[in-house]
Parts: structure tokens; sequence; C-alpha cells
């Protein structure tokens, strides 16, 4: 697991394990916030810098915390806690020094700690047993490829808002049935790198 | 008992976590792949699901309101961290397969919901049943998807082959795109049958 080339997951995570399309997680947020595509890119945006800055701190808290004392199984709490406390600091600075990101960011920070994709991402990275390195560009290209799949998702569904759609499948029907359609149109990805 | 019984048919099916109210879906599509995986993965959202419930009512009158998701959430770490443990002893393989899911109940909003809407205000053995049957439905769904992906997948089920080698076997609906489309497909058929769904609604984790 270890040997693998950074690069080569960083691009994996973004195309050929992308977070929502081939491990299904953040797919709340996914479907809730798919309408815009400005409000998906600046989501996105969050996400990315989230996930990668959670995915080092989680990285180095189990690593030189957690795995010394052997207190693996409190992880959960730990990662979720971290995830938590960075979006509340997060959160803070932003609205302290920068209030134009804050009034386009700032109501979807809070929506990042329940995201799965972000927890999701620490536990797969104590799961296949990443470096350093590898956490970091696992963490920015899951975030790059969450960001790609609701952007292309937003701007799928501004078309959809003329078409007429079967009864009862308006909203997260569709939206479920075209991320499946986007799925097996990533699943062409598969041949080109290959992690897990 | 009456009270009981509404929760019960609230919770299987008329305002049912998956298909109503679109909580969870995010393992919901992950371990639906295999009906076992499925059943387990139930069996453990409804013990974490009811007993955060019953835990977070017995302690609702002495949380400071602006922190109790936070308590909320300590909560639900706690009996998920059970359940990994509890499945790692006795069921290595099955932890395996399931990976990061099991973590992942954290994150899934059926509890986190059930707890701010129902727990908080409710005595705890109500809000235990209405955790309960919660879980139950969620169970239900999943193993409704896992019925029909593991069928034509694999042609078995719960690991027991039962359309033969001449099955041709549909191995798109096992891998990710068959997940989105037969959630997609329940949803579709749950809201021609429930058509008085709000638009919109919690969507969350």
């Amino acid at each position: 697991m270890v040997e693998i080339n950074p690069l080569v997951i960083f691009v994996a995570s973004i195309f050929t394990n992308n977070m929502i399309l081939a491990n299904f997680l953040g797919m709340c947020s996914f479907i809730a916030v798919s309408n815009e595509i400005e409000t998906s890119f600046s989501l996105g945006q969050a996400v990315t810098f989230v996930l990668t800055a959670t995915s080092v701190l989680n990285y180095l808290i189990y690593h030189y915390v957690l795995v010394p004392y052997n207190l693996e199984y409190l992880r959960f709490i730990i990662f979720i806690i971290v995830i938590a406390a960075f979006v509340q600091l997060v959160e803070m600075i932003i609205e302290r020094y920068f209030e134009n990101l804050y009034y386009s960011l700032g109501i979807f920070l809070p929506l990042i700690t329940v995201n799965c994709a972000i927890l999701g991402v620490s536990l797969f990275m104590v799961i296949r047993d990443y470096n350093l390195l590898q956490s970091l560009l696992f963490g920015a290209g899951s975030g790059i490829g969450w960001t790609l799949a609701i952007v292309a998702m937003a701007g799928i569904r501004k078309k959809l808002k003329t078409a007429s759609i079967p009864k009862g499948l308006e909203g997260p029907g569709i939206t479920l049935i075209i991320t499946g359609i986007m799925a097996l149109a990533f699943l062409g990805f598969s041949g080109i790198v290959k992690i897990q | 008992m009456s009270e009981i019984k509404k929760l019960f048919s609230l919770g299987v099916w008329k305002d049912n976590p998956v298909y109503r109210q679109i909580l969870g879906i995010c393992s919901a599509l992950a371990v639906t792949n295999l009906l076992m995986n499925s059943l387990v993965m139930g069996i453990g959202l409804i013990f974490v699901t009811a007993f955060s419930s019953l835990t977070v009512s017995l302690l609702r009158n002495h949380t400071p309101k602006h922190i109790r998701m936070m308590i909320e959430v300590l909560i639900i770490s706690t009996y998920v961290i059970i359940m990994d443990i509890f499945l790692k002893a006795y069921w290595p393989e099955m932890s395996d397969a399931l990976g990061p899911y099991v973590g992942l109940i954290i994150t899934n909003c059926i509890i986190m919901g059930r707890c701010e809407a129902y727990a908080q205000n409710n005595p705890p053995f109500l809000s235990f049943i209405d955790g309960a049957t919660m879980g139950l439905g969620y169970t239900a769904v999943l193993l409704f998807i896992a019925f029909f992906r593991e069928l034509l997948g694999f042609g078995s089920l719960f690991g027991i082959q039962v359309l033969g080698d001449s099955f041709m076997r549909w191995t798109l609906m096992v891998m990710p795109p068959g997940a989105f489309f037969m959630l997609g497909i329940v949803i579709w058929i749950a809201r021609n049958i429930f058509p008085d769904q709000t638009e919109g609604g919690p969507v969350n984790g």
C-alpha cells in the first residue's frame, strides 16, 4: 500500500475513486446544494480546503497521539472533534478577516462538519495506511473530485429545469439517476489508474 | 400503545428516513451490493439510533442547549465505537467488508435527525422506540435495494446461488451506477405512492 506514488493517489481520487461517484460519500449535500453552479463551486472550494487540512491534521493526531498510546479505537470521536473544531476555527478566521469570502462560503461551513466525505477521507486514510504526503494529496484530490462532480451536476440540473420530468421523479429521484449515469461515464476512467 | 403503533408506521412506512426524508443515503448506496452487508449495517444502525435516542432523551434536561449538538455527536460516536469494536472482535471479515462505512454511521443524519427532532422533547422509552423504528425503516429499504442488486449482480441471495449458471450477471448492478439507479427508482416509486411530498426538506450528511 505504502509504495503507491502519491501523484497516482491524487489522480485516482479525482477520477477513478471519486468520492461521490465511486464511494458514495457526501451524497446528502451533493443532492441538496447542486442547484446552482456558483453555490456548488463555493461549497466545493470549502470542502476541498477543509478536506485537505483535516486529512493532514487527522493523520498527525492519529499517528503521533493515538497510535503511541494504543487509543486507535477512539479515532471516530477524535476525528469528528478535529473536523468540527477545525470548521469552527476556519469560520471564525474567515468571518474576521475575509468578509467577502465569508458571505459566499460562510453558510456552507457548518454544513461541512456533517459532510461524510470529510470523515470518510480520514477513515480511508487510516484503513489504507497512507503516509503524510499521500494523505495530503488524497485529501486534496478527493476534494477536487467532489467539486468536479457537484459542479457538473449543477450544470446538468440547470438544463433540467426546463425539461419535463415524470411525476415523482423530480428532485432527488432524477438527481440520483443522473448521478448514476455520471458514475457510468467516470467508469471510463478506470483504466487510467487504480488504487485499492 | 397507540403511540408506539404510530411511531412504527411513521418510521417504517409513511415517513421512512431513506425514501421520504432522503437521509442517510451515503451508506444506503455503499453497502447494498450484498444482502448480508446491508443486514449487518441495518442492525448496527438500529442499535446506534435507538440507544443514542435513549441516551439523548435521558440527558435532555441536563444538557445546555447551545452545546447539545456536540453532546449528541459524542453520544453517537460512543455507540458507533462499541459497534465497531464488537464487529472487529466477532466478525472481522464483515468489519473489513464494511470498511469505513461503520465509522460513517456517525455522520448518518438519520441518527442526528432523530436526536434533534424527537429525542430532545420526548420521554426516554418513546425515543428509544422512535430511534429503533427509524432504523428499521432504513434497514427495510436497504434490504429491498440489496435484494435486487445482489440478485441481478451476482445471481445470489445472502451468498446462496439462486439463478443458476446460465444467468447472465448484470455486473453493473453491483458497481456504483447500479446503486444510484436503484435508489433513484425506489424514490420514484415511493413518491408515486405518497404524492403529498413537500419539496426540499432537510437534506444533510
